[in-house]
């Protein structure tokens, strides 16, 4: 296979949509599904005369990347205006920064069958999403949704430092957890809160030479870019190999043929002129702020991953499944740090958890009972005072109806009888009444002994704890 | 006749009880209604709205509550200012029939301060130009002479002041566009330091420098103006968050003891000689005033207007990037595609000036050009506030010629390099940021205004006007009025 001689090189582009309430540079909302520039403004429109005031939780946002990536963070940082036309760009211009970004040389740590590798992350800049084109068939129009116009986004750009499909998308899925982990981004590449552009060139095994690069644009789940990545090399491989050059250009991967096709070429590429932006004074952060965020930094999945491991002795994929989520990491703690056996805990959350959060499609921040309630269902089957088997009965009570595990056992019937006393008294019954029975065990018919426990669990209506049954059963035996 | 009052006077006839904001502003729309078919000042007059404050305001105040010196005096608005509900059209067409829906923080301030507004001010199409004559809707008049310009591109602006169809304007400068329209017609203007003023609602032509600043007939009426126009603003990141003075409180202290700067970049050849002479006289007043003269240097002058007609056309050629036909203003009709809809919307909206502009500041920015144009300007600008700042070392405030010239006539400037030279005393004041303003020193044989700058200290509008007032109290100008038979 010729293309065993190459090595494709690729870099990222991640546009992350920051999770605030409010856009960028004015206050209109920046919630999803409303009806088509419900949220919009003269700022947001771009109307004459209007000017860009800075929301301040973007730059905490960025901060709070910048750190949980390993960047300098830049005291001060500067504004400018990339300016293109296009319907869906109010001003004619989109407030970005370009020479002084708010982040810089950091690194982000992926793993995979490869190890452990260390990718570098250019910067981190702040800027603003452009509205929507929508084209609704007809030839004579297009429509235009200023709603996302304004939205804030973290550009994250990486260095070229990935070697294959599959670390773009270890580095990919590991960035995702984290700006989900950080609380500034939702992760949703479906609904294009967090899109990706790839950079992606080959060069020859053993060259100091990048090749000629292409640029990937908009793709929308993770299973794409893997297909598009491993699409465009091959290309780029089979083009170099018959003679050809590759031509740095933009190219869209289309899924329904699993191809990409050019978008524009350089020679008709944009010249953005970027300038500083006069109406923002560059971004002087405030005394104290890098550090007030470095404070409130929650640990990293990776971090949390390897943490789980050796603080609780999960394997490595339960832990990984339990830190894939912040919220589901934190209950299993909490639960954890109430139980005496944080495997027991794990397997519940895999287990019962999973499988009635998935049925339901409810969502983990629903969840009708709290860390407490879970630990005191665990500790009841620990005590023995519940069955394994009741247990998942009333887990499912308290997971449709939030109804304290106590409330339930007792309605419910489902305790177990775990009292040494009240056993010993039923067995001393069942064995008085069981003389027969009671010979040819001792003649040596061991399978008698399961008639005696049956025997004990029909007279307890089988709320015997079945260890304590046995073991009082084989005392009395003499076993 | 009320309207030879000047804006404190008005103000204080309303106070006493003397007159009403309805009779003055009955009064001045009628004046406006007699005068604006020869001077071409107000683009368009909302007579029902200024009546409808007016009587707000007599009410207010017949309660006891009125708000302050402004409540009830009638006054226009440069119409490159967004005004709620009433059309704003910056002097072009591509704006033909936009309504905004808010008002410029200037203007909202205005009518909080209880002002009348009557209407809305002809000036050069989005700022460019010195003689009113890029305007969509035909240049303003000089009153002074009807055949000359009032200057630009706050010359609607300044023509109605000078005409007195209303008490004071509101202008913006970003190159001397209150000043030197200020200088032809005999009225007084202020460009205040960069960020005193909120731009919010100002239709952007250059960010970096242009300024919301007050016009009017004296240099008190300036001061009672900035002084409810002044402040940080929610609304504009760059409105400076510094205290508001008192401007009225020091007005009276007198020259004595003022340190004038007369740059000696500022007297050279071409300028013409009445003007030169009304300014030196000027000179000659402050020293006998008790001030004294002193020679700066201002050593990269004669960069300024490169470095300006850079930078302002390269930051225009943004600002005007969202007059794209899609939103709001002019679309050509029957396009097919995109590219047709913004080539065609922006050539049939645009004038021609503003289109080279638009081409001049798109070349200074492209890629292999930024670091040669845009670049080098923003060194030089830097070098030309370094030659104010040693000159304030020295000196309170810089004196010299608003203009080199007097009001030309309409139609005499037709080489557009020749025009630029207009504003070559007036812009390294927006290149610095600095306060700027221009007030009448006398008239030339043919009985045309000239007008001197006096430029201040960065925030300190209290001391330049102060510095105004000095010579203004001796040298009143504000009583001469045009020829004009109403």
């Amino acid at each position: 296979m010729p293309v065993d001689d190459f090595q494709p090189v690729m870099g990222l582009e991640v546009h992350a949509q920051l999770l605030t309430q409010t856009k960028i540079f004015c206050g209109c909302s920046t919630s999803f599904g409303a009806a088509p520039n419900a949220h919009t403004c003269p700022v947001c429109l771009g109307m004459p005369g209007v000017l860009p005031v800075l929301n301040g939780k973007v730059v905490e946002y960025a901060v709070r990347a910048g750190l949980a990536l390993g960047c300098t963070v830049n005291a001060q940082s500067e504004w400018s205006r990339k300016n293109y036309f296009y319907p869906d760009l109010p001003k004619g211009y989109q407030v970005t920064q370009f020479d002084r970004p708010i982040c810089e040389h950091g690194q982000l740590t992926v793993d995979g069958p490869w190890g452990e590798k260390a990718v570098r992350v250019r910067r981190i800049h702040m800027e603003e999403d452009a509205g929507k084109s929508v084209h609704d068939g007809s030839a004579a129009r297009s429509l235009v949704d200023l709603n996302r116009a304004g939205t804030p986004l973290l550009e994250i750009v990486s260095e070229p430092d990935l070697r294959s499909a599959d670390e773009v998308v270890a580095y990919l899925k590991a960035l995702r957890d984290i700006l989900v982990y950080l609380g500034i981004n939702d992760g949703n590449l479906e609904e294009g809160s967090f899109r990706c552009d790839a950079n992606v060139s080959v060069m020859r095994k053993g060259s100091a030479e990048y090749g000629a690069r292409v640029e990937l644009k908009n793709i929308n789940s993770f299973r794409f870019i893997k297909q598009a990545i491993e699409y465009e090399v091959a290309r780029q491989v089979e083009l170099v190999e018959s003679g050809g050059k590759v031509v740095q250009e933009t190219r869209l991967f289309d899924p329904a043929r699993n191809e990409t096709r050019p978008m524009r070429s350089k020679e008709e590429a944009h010249d953005y002129r970027y300038f500083p932006e006069p109406d923002l004074q560059p971004l002087q952060l405030r005394a104290g702020l890098v550090e007030e965020v470095a404070a409130c930094l929650p640990e990293l999945p990776r971090q949390k991953l390897q943490r789980f491991q050796s603080q609780y002795g999960l394997p490595a994929y339960d832990a990984g499944l339990l830190t894939a989520d912040r919220a589901l990491a934190d209950l299993f703690e909490a639960v954890a740090a109430r139980a005496k056996d944080a495997r027991k805990v794990s397997n519940w959350f895999l287990g019962e958890l999973s499988r009635l959060l998935n049925e339901t499609g409810e969502p983990l921040s629903g969840l009708r009972f709290g860390p407490a309630q879970f630990a005191e269902l665990l500790g009841a089957v620990d005590a023995g005072t519940l069955s394994n088997n009741a247990a998942k009965a009333v887990f499912e009570e308290m997971f449709r109806t939030g109804k304290a595990p106590a409330d339930i056992i007792r309605e419910k019937g489902l305790g177990q009888v775990s009292d040494e006393g009240t056993v010993e008294a039923v067995v001393d019954q069942v064995l008085a009444a069981a003389a027969t029975e009671l010979e040819a065990y001792r003649a040596g018919k061991q399978q008698v002994f399961g008639f005696l426990v049956g025997q004990c669990m029909k007279a307890m209506k089988g709320k015997g704890n079945p260890q304590l049954v046995n073991a009082v059963l084989k005392r009395k035996l003499g076993a | 006749m009320v309207l030879d009052l000047t804006l404190a006077e008005a103000a204080g006839q309303l106070g006493a009880g003397a007159t009403s904001s309805t009779e003055l502003t009955r009064v001045a729309l009628q004046r406006v209604e007699a005068l604006n078919g020869r001077l071409n000042a107000f683009l368009r007059v909302d007579a029902a709205g200024a009546l409808e404050a007016a009587a707000q305001s007599d009410a207010r105040r017949g309660r006891g509550e009125a708000r302050g010196p402004l409540d009830g005096v009638p006054l226009g608005i440069k119409d490159n200012l967004l005004t709620g509900g009433l059309e704003t059209t910056a002097g072009s067409r591509i704006l033909q029939g936009f309504v905004p829906p808010v008002d410029a923080t200037a203007v909202r301030k205005l009518r909080e301060a209880g002002a009348v507004l009557l209407g809305k001010l002809n000036l050069d199409e989005f700022v460019v130009g010195s003689s009113n004559e890029s305007s969509a809707y035909g240049p303003a008049r000089n009153p002074w002479d009807t055949t000359r310009t009032p200057g630009g591109s706050s010359g609607g602006s300044a023509a109605a002041v000078a005409a007195r169809l209303c008490f004071g304007a509101l202008g913006s400068d970003t190159g001397g566009s209150i000043r030197q329209p200020a200088a032809l017609t005999g009225t007084v203007g202020l460009k205040p330091t960069w960020g005193r003023v909120s731009r919010f609602g100002l239709v952007a032509y250059a960010s970096s420098l242009d300024q919301v600043g007050p016009m009017a007939r004296t240099v008190t009426d300036c001061a009672l103006l900035l002084q409810a126009l002044a402040g940080p603003d929610a609304q504009d990141a760059t409105a400076a968050d510094l205290a508001v003075p008192d401007y009225t409180a020091a007005l009276e202290r007198g020259a004595a003891g003022l340190r004038v700067g007369v740059p000696a970049e500022y007297f050279g050849p071409g300028m013409d000689p009445e003007v030169e002479a009304a300014v030196r006289g000027a000179l000659r007043a402050y020293e006998q005033l008790g001030a004294t003269l002193v020679e700066v240097s201002l050593p990269h002058t004669k960069y300024a207007l490169a470095t300006y007609y850079l930078l302002a056309t390269a930051e225009a050629s943004s600002n005007l990037a969202r007059f794209d036909g899609v939103r709001f203003g002019h679309r050509a009709r029957d396009v097919k595609g995109l590219r047709e809809l913004y080539a065609r919307s922006r050539s049939e909206g645009f004038g021609p000036e503003v289109k080279r502009r638009i081409m001049l500041g798109t070349f200074a920015l492209s890629a292999g050009h930024y670091d040669a144009y845009y670049l080098k300007a923003q060194k030089v600008r830097t070098l030309i506030r370094r030659d104010f700042e040693a000159a304030f070392r020295q000196v309170d405030v810089v004196l010299s010629p608003t203009s080199p010239v007097p009001a030309f006539p309409l139609g005499q400037q037709t080489d557009p390099l020749q025009s630029y030279l207009l504003d070559v005393f007036t812009l390294p004041c927006n290149l610095a940021g600095l306060p700027g303003l221009s007030l009448p020193c006398g008239f030339t044989r043919a009985r045309l205004p000239v007008g001197m700058q006096l430029v201040g200290r960065w925030w300190d509008e209290a001391g330049l006007l102060a510095a105004a007032r000095a010579y203004e109290r001796a040298h009143d100008f504000s009583r001469a009025a045009p020829p004009l038979e109403a």
